[in-house]
């Protein structure tokens, strides 16, 4: 039987369960704003296998695997060639742990995390700044742990202390340029399998395209062109000189070039591309 | 500003093209200040468009938007003061806790660590999800996943709140357990506005409705307007004596014209009525005939009903005189 229904609202099924009521604060600072994506940046360290897969894992067998599986051919004898490559394996775990705030960004801008972020009366870069705030950290372990195994395995940086504290110094400065890149491609391209498709390719081509597998010389000329086109060879060609306190002011001059230009050409359009972005 | 007080929200001839699609077609929206307010319309209505443009989150084509008097546009950093979000799309980390992700809502709204975090699990005690609290989103089933996504915007207490389908998904009894704590939120002074699919939840819930359909605004009131409105009522009339319906049926059609069906049931008649009057009218020919009537009731239709008359046929001068009607 239908029954005449009533404008009233029925009494809840489940009663009690409610929420106080909390006053708003007042909006959060621009540095509370960083220091909340930061913050972010380095819980996720901790549970995403990913994360530390990069940081950890994939440098060790980088490490291991072109010491001592091919370096006996590339310089002569494996700790030869740890001598040469180990700056390069460095640079390489830390382009790979880059790529990853950049695709956390994309997926939160394809899920609705952008929408609840942009709704909210927090400082709107804060999600880029803050983020790499907190990746300073990461990238901080990510070159110690490739470092440690080296200097176990017999990598004796002739640069001494000073040398391979400024290598890292430097180091960071090229992730932070270097990260510009992908923010670039994550906020361009909306579809995150897409997105990540693209990166990891043009990550490849960079680190490959490099010369921290082997020096350029060693290459045909128009790949040693190439080569040295790759801002990924300036800042592995700067880390090496510094480590081994051999490094010509022409080539510092060209490490630093290449993040100006990192920056210069990717950070200005991404923060155009993200203010601009509405899903 | 100009803009009445006692409204929340208010829109003028709201329009938003994407391409060849007109998402919003001259939106008019007014939302009084401590209510309720449901969106329903059909998938594609652009209920998510123009909750999306209130929210600061998108740019109008054309026409304007106001928030409690400040400009959606303009005035975007006044206006996200004053809301707060859960939209369709889930808005999670899946890579942090159901706890991370709580207390990174209340870090968005200005909430220091420390508050943040009691908040936090304060929600996840409301919403009866302790337990997995700690644990990856990406494990949750699909409801745990929203009723996170409905906490985060609960952090702190707003003025406004958009809810974009709250409750789809979940099961009913905590489905329920949202509605309850949105009725808290108004009772505490708070304005909502609310899209959902289903429609006894938008008749239980909200004091009133505005049916969209195309972009535009097909249909508004209280729930109980909008069923008297437009669809007509319902006698139920269950007979003594099952042979006689047919004869019965033939008798009220043609005494006061209703449109009569027939139920599965042999000795029910269902017979549809603008109102009561004509109920009683009805009831009295057939004593007046001598067909002695067990039982009957008179029911309203359910919004249902009202829904599909409004949406379910797609002419623009059918729309507009419906609307006309219904504001009439
Ligand atoms: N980013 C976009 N690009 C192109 N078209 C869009 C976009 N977003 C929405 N639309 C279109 O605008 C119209 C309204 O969409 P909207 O999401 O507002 O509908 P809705 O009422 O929320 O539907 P649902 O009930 O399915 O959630 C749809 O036809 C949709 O395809
Ligand atoms: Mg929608």
């Amino acid at each position: 039987m239908t029954s005449s229904s009533t404008q009233a609202r029925p009494a809840a099924e489940f009663p009690g369960r409610s929420v106080p009521s909390l006053q708003r604060p007042p909006a959060p600072g621009v540095l509370f704003a960083c220091r909340t994506f930061a913050w972010r940046t380095l819980i996720k360290l901790k549970y995403v296998q990913d994360h530390l897969g990069t940081a950890v894992v994939f440098p060790v067998i980088l490490t291991l695997v072109f010491t001592y599986l091919l370096g006996g051919a590339i310089a002569g004898t494996p700790g030869n060639y740890l001598q040469f490559f180990l700056p390069g394996v460095i640079v390489l775990s830390l382009v790979a742990s880059s790529m990853m705030s950049a695709l956390t960004l994309n997926r939160d801008i394809a899920t609705g995390m952008f929408d609840r972020v942009r709704s909210t009366p927090i400082w709107q870069p804060a999600v880029l700044v803050g983020t790499m705030g907190g990746d300073v950290l990461r990238y901080a372990l990510t070159s110690v742990v490739p470092l440690a195994l080296g200097l176990l395995l017999g990598f004796r940086p002739d640069g001494g202390f000073a040398g391979v504290v400024l290598a890292l110094l430097y180091l960071q400065l090229f992730t932070f340029s270097v990260s510009w890149l992908w923010m670039f491609f994550a906020v361009l391209i909306p579809q995150p399998t897409a997105a990540a498709g693209v990166v990891n390719l043009l990550q490849f081509i960079l680190l490959f395209g490099s010369n921290i597998l082997a020096p350029s010389q060693t290459m045909p000329g128009w790949l040693e062109a190439v080569v040295k086109l790759n801002p990924v060879t300036h800042a592995a060609t700067t880390t090496r000189g510094l480590m081994h306190g051999d490094l010509s002011g022409g080539d510092l001059t060209a490490g630093l070039l290449a993040c100006a230009a990192l920056i210069v050409v990717f950070a200005t359009p991404t923060a155009l591309l993200y203010n601009r972005k509405q899903r | 500003m100009t803009g009445n007080p006692a409204l929340a929200i208010e829109t003028h001839e709201l329009v938003k093209v994407y391409g060849e699609t007109r998402a919003l077609d001259g939106l008019d929206l007014t939302v009084r200040t401590g209510t309720i307010h449901g969106v329903l319309g059909p998938n594609g209505a652009g209920k998510t468009t123009a909750m999306k443009i209130l929210a600061t989150l998108l740019q109008p084509t054309s026409g304007n938007a106001q928030v409690f008097g400040h400009d959606v546009v303009r005035e975007a950093s006044a206006v996200r003061r004053r809301i707060g979000l859960t939209g369709q799309t889930m808005a999670l980390d899946e890579d942090m806790t159901g706890l991370q992700n709580l207390i990174l809502a209340g870090r968005l709204q200005g909430l220091r660590h420390r508050p943040a975090t009691a908040r936090a699990e304060q929600l996840l005690e409301a919403f009866e999800l302790t337990e997995v609290g700690n644990r990856l989103v990406k494990t949750y089933s699909g409801g745990q996943k929203r009723r996170i996504d409905v906490a985060a915007s609960m952090v702190v207490t707003h003025e406004l709140l958009f809810l974009d389908e709250p409750t789809t998904g979940l099961d009913p009894r905590s489905r329920s357990e949202v509605w309850q704590m949105i009725r808290v939120l108004v009772q505490d002074g708070g304005t909502i506005l609310l899209t959902t699919q289903y429609l006894d939840e938008a008749d239980q819930m909200a004091d009133d409705l505005t049916l969209i359909d195309h972009g535009r605004v097909v249909a508004r009131g209280t729930p109980a307007e909008l069923k008297t409105s437009r669809a007509d009522g319902v006698l139920e009339v269950l007979l003594t004596d099952p042979s006689r319906r047919a004869e019965a049926g033939t008798l009220l059609a043609r005494a006061i014209g209703a449109g009569v069906d027939a139920d599965s049931d042999p000795s029910r008649l269902l017979v549809k009525i603008p109102d009561a009057d004509q109920a009683a009218r009805a009831l009295g020919e057939l004593a007046r005939a001598g067909i002695s009537v067990e039982d009957f009731t008179l029911g309203q239709p359910s919004l249902d009903t009202v829904f599909l008359a409004l949406t379910g046929h797609s002419t623009l001068d059918d729309t507009r005189e419906e609307e006309a009607e219904v504001r009439a």
